[in-house]
């Protein structure tokens, strides 16, 4: 005991090295953070309800659909794209997707909101800023953090809702399959960092943890629920589409609409996500042209190979990996500019 | 505390060089000058006091002597660097407690600690051993593994304390170490900070605006008003130079005398020569504040005092000369230096606690 106790004792080497890399110190205590948090407790019933009601509501019919279409490709991805038949919130479908792609945004948010202003009004800021590492090692950690709790749980609900549709439908996979959701995964995790940085910026901007929370989702809510309505209520005002007019224009007008919903984040993970995660989607474009639009009509029904799927959204991922990385650029200058003290 | 516990008073290398320098150290927010040409040596081992009202610059100095602001002009070095270029250095020597510290309420005294000993690079048992021992420095060992949202003010204030002992650094910067903390807890907390450089020889540098309180304990103080350092040196010094020759001496009587005659020793005391003014205690036991000018008739005044209280058979328990308080000093500074117009609205509840003017 006292030996134990003399060792414990001895003069510890003090060595006056800074910890090489910071942010892992910051992120592994805002990950512990995390797991032992409400939010995350919120977080698994979220994604577990998004994943559970429509498993459940669709189960009969996907079940029905294996068996017509058995030795099809795609069935195993019907497990994440169909929802039932007759179900729908605020226009949404209710598929695995289309759930998962409404609560990544809300989790982001909820994930980074109080990231630095929480740090400011508990006054632990100047503390940790005055420890030898970099500033942005601060706010680099809450990210990776954040993004990593949402990640952890993103994945596990995949797997169980993979695992469900082996064991319970007798759905295996196919290799084919298995990228396309380990893409839509990697879309889906790049969509959740955009809206987890746009949480962290307004953490920076808004200096009251519960205002910034109101800001986040209320914004969410003008962006999920409400810009469709609002962009096609604008377009229907400026850009009418009109029976009597010309194919032509109505073409190029529907490429305007196009165009303008693309502006929303939204739109550029729902195309990206349905594009990945269903070969048979072949354009998400309106045609450009009377030809195009004569061509499409006329298409076999087919399904896409991979690279194809992804060449099709390769311009929604991107945009939305730009705009991720500019979000959170803003949040980190703002961030690396502000004073420290309270 | 038993020595071996006393935490690691490993022997420091010794550096020639003063712990901290700055020359025309300057701080401008636009038209606004929070630093104005600070020059400033610290000495190895001491207790040094920047002093001064709220928004005198005392914060943005501290900030800049760590590297998290930039200085618009001059420079600063702490321990040998400069601390806009080598902050990280810098940050893992020196420890910092900020103005009304916070810590994670959620997690205990111990995980905080823990937390900031991996942010300097610090883990497993000596890192545990650290922690135990600062703990029981600031004797908080027996509440560390509640969580900090059940500590008082003054607990948390000592857990700051113990957080910035964590890296082991060779200077401590406290910002108002004592503010808001209740009469016990700023005598706890003071005594600590002497205890610090008795077992650790570490230079401590504090700010506060409350002068009477760090007074005690500061080896040396800078007085500082609207971003400039208008004196420095001991106290005794300042009040030479500020105090307008004046002296003074305080007086006891005994308690029963005193309660009976205390309408009777005002007048009495006012009468005598070189005496400038007298300040009445609040209980007549307490002692009486004579200010004497010119400040070398303190030992006439001491007769004369004696001389009375033997003509009018009131027993003397105490008499002394005494030093100015470093409000008064202060006041006068900032008169002497026409600083005081800027700064007098915050002056007033910053350093008239006892409206004793």
């Amino acid at each position: 005991m006292t030996a134990a106790k003399a060792q414990a004792e001895a003069p510890a080497p003090m060595e006056r090295s800074v910890p090489r890399a910071g942010w892992l110190v910051v992120a592994g205590k805002e990950f512990a953070d995390h797991l032992l948090s409400v939010r995350f407790f919120v977080l698994l019933l979220v994604l577990g309800l998004a994943a559970g009601i429509p498993l459940f509501l669709a189960a009969e019919r996907i079940r029905s659909l294996a068996s017509e279409v058995s030795g099809a490709q795609a069935v195993f991805l019907a497990l994440f794209i169909i929802g039932p038949q007759d179900v729908s919130i605020f226009g949404l479908d209710v598929s695995v997707q289309g759930f998962i792609g409404l609560a990544a945004p809300l989790l982001g948010i909820a994930f980074a909101f109080d990231a630095v202003n929480g740090e400011r009004a508990q006054g632990t800021l100047p503390r940790l800023v005055a420890q030898p590492i970099h500033r942005d090692d601060v706010i680099n950690g809450k990210f990776v953090a954040s993004l990593a709790a949402i990640t952890l749980v993103l994945l596990a609900v995949v797997l169980l809702i993979s695992g469900f549709g082996l064991l319970r439908l007798g759905i295996v996979p196919q290799w084919a399959e298995v990228l396309r959701l380990g893409l839509w995964f990697l879309v889906t995790v790049v969509y959740v960092a955009l809206w987890l940085a746009f949480g962290l910026l307004i953490s920076v901007v808004i200096r009251r943890a519960a205002t910034a929370a109101l800001v986040g989702f209320g914004i969410w809510m003008l962006i999920a629920m409400f810009g469709r309505f609002i962009v096609n209520l604008l377009l229907g005002a400026f850009a009418p589409v009109s029976s009597s007019a010309p194919v032509d224009q109505t073409l190029s007008t529907f490429q305007l609409h196009d165009f303008v919903l693309r502006l929303l984040p939204t739109t550029l993970y729902n195309e990206a996500s349905s594009v990945l995660l269903n070969p048979s989607l072949t354009q998400t474009s309106t045609p450009a042209t009377v030809g195009q639009l004569a061509q499409v009509q006329q298409q076999v029904p087919t399904l896409l190979a991979l690279d194809q799927s992804l060449l099709l959204v390769w311009p929604q991922v991107v945009a939305l990996l730009a705009l991720s990385v500019i979000c959170f650029a803003i949040a980190y200058v703002r961030f690396m500019g502000e004073e420290v003290r309270a | 505390m038993s020595a071996a516990a006393a935490p690691a008073a490993s022997p420091r290398k010794a550096t020639p060089e003063a712990p901290i320098v700055t020359a025309g150290l300057t701080k401008r927010y636009g038209d606004l000058t929070a630093v104005d040409n600070l020059d400033l040596e610290l000495r190895r081992g001491e207790i040094f006091g920047l002093l001064g009202q709220n928004g005198a610059g005392k914060t943005t100095t501290i900030l800049m002597l760590l590297g998290l602001t930039e200085p618009s002009g001059g420079t600063a070095r702490v321990i040998g660097l400069d601390p806009a270029r080598d902050a990280l250095r810098v940050k893992r020597q020196v420890g910092y407690l900020p103005d009304s510290v916070g810590f994670y309420g959620d997690l205990t005294g111990r995980q905080n600690l823990r937390y900031t000993a991996r942010l300097n690079g610090l883990q497993g048992a000596g890192a545990e051993a650290t922690i135990e021992s600062v703990l029981e420095h600031v004797g908080l060992l027996d509440r560390a593994d509640t969580p900090t949202e059940t500590y008082s003010r003054g607990m948390l204030q000592r857990l700051g304390i113990a957080d910035a002992l964590v890296k082991d650094p060779e200077i401590l910067i406290l910002d108002e170490p004592t503010a808001a903390i209740d009469p016990i807890g700023v005598v706890e907390i003071l005594d600590l900070l002497r205890q610090l450089v008795r077992e650790r020889g570490v230079t401590i540098l504090l700010s506060s605006h409350l002068l009477t309180q760090v007074q005690s304990v500061c080896d040396r103080v800078g007085i500082f008003a609207s971003g400039r350092l208008i004196g420095l040196g001991t106290v005794a010094e300042l009040a030479t130079r500020f105090g307008n020759d004046t002296g003074r001496v305080e007086v006891s009587f005994e308690g029963e005398q005193a309660t009976a005659a205390a309408g009777r020793i005002g007048p009495t005391l006012s009468a005598l020569d070189h005496v400038e003014s007298v300040d009445a205690p609040a209980q007549p036991t307490d002692p009486w504040t004579l200010v004497v000018k010119p400040a070398s008739a303190g030992r006439a005044v001491r007769e004369a005092v004696l001389a009375v209280a033997a003509r009018e058979s009131l027993g003397l328990t105490a008499i002394r000369s005494t030093e100015a308080s470093l409000d008064e000093i202060y006041r006068a500074a900032l008169k002497q230096t026409g600083l005081q117009q800027a700064d007098r609205d915050t002056a007033a509840e910053a350093t008239d606690p006892e409206g004793s003017d």
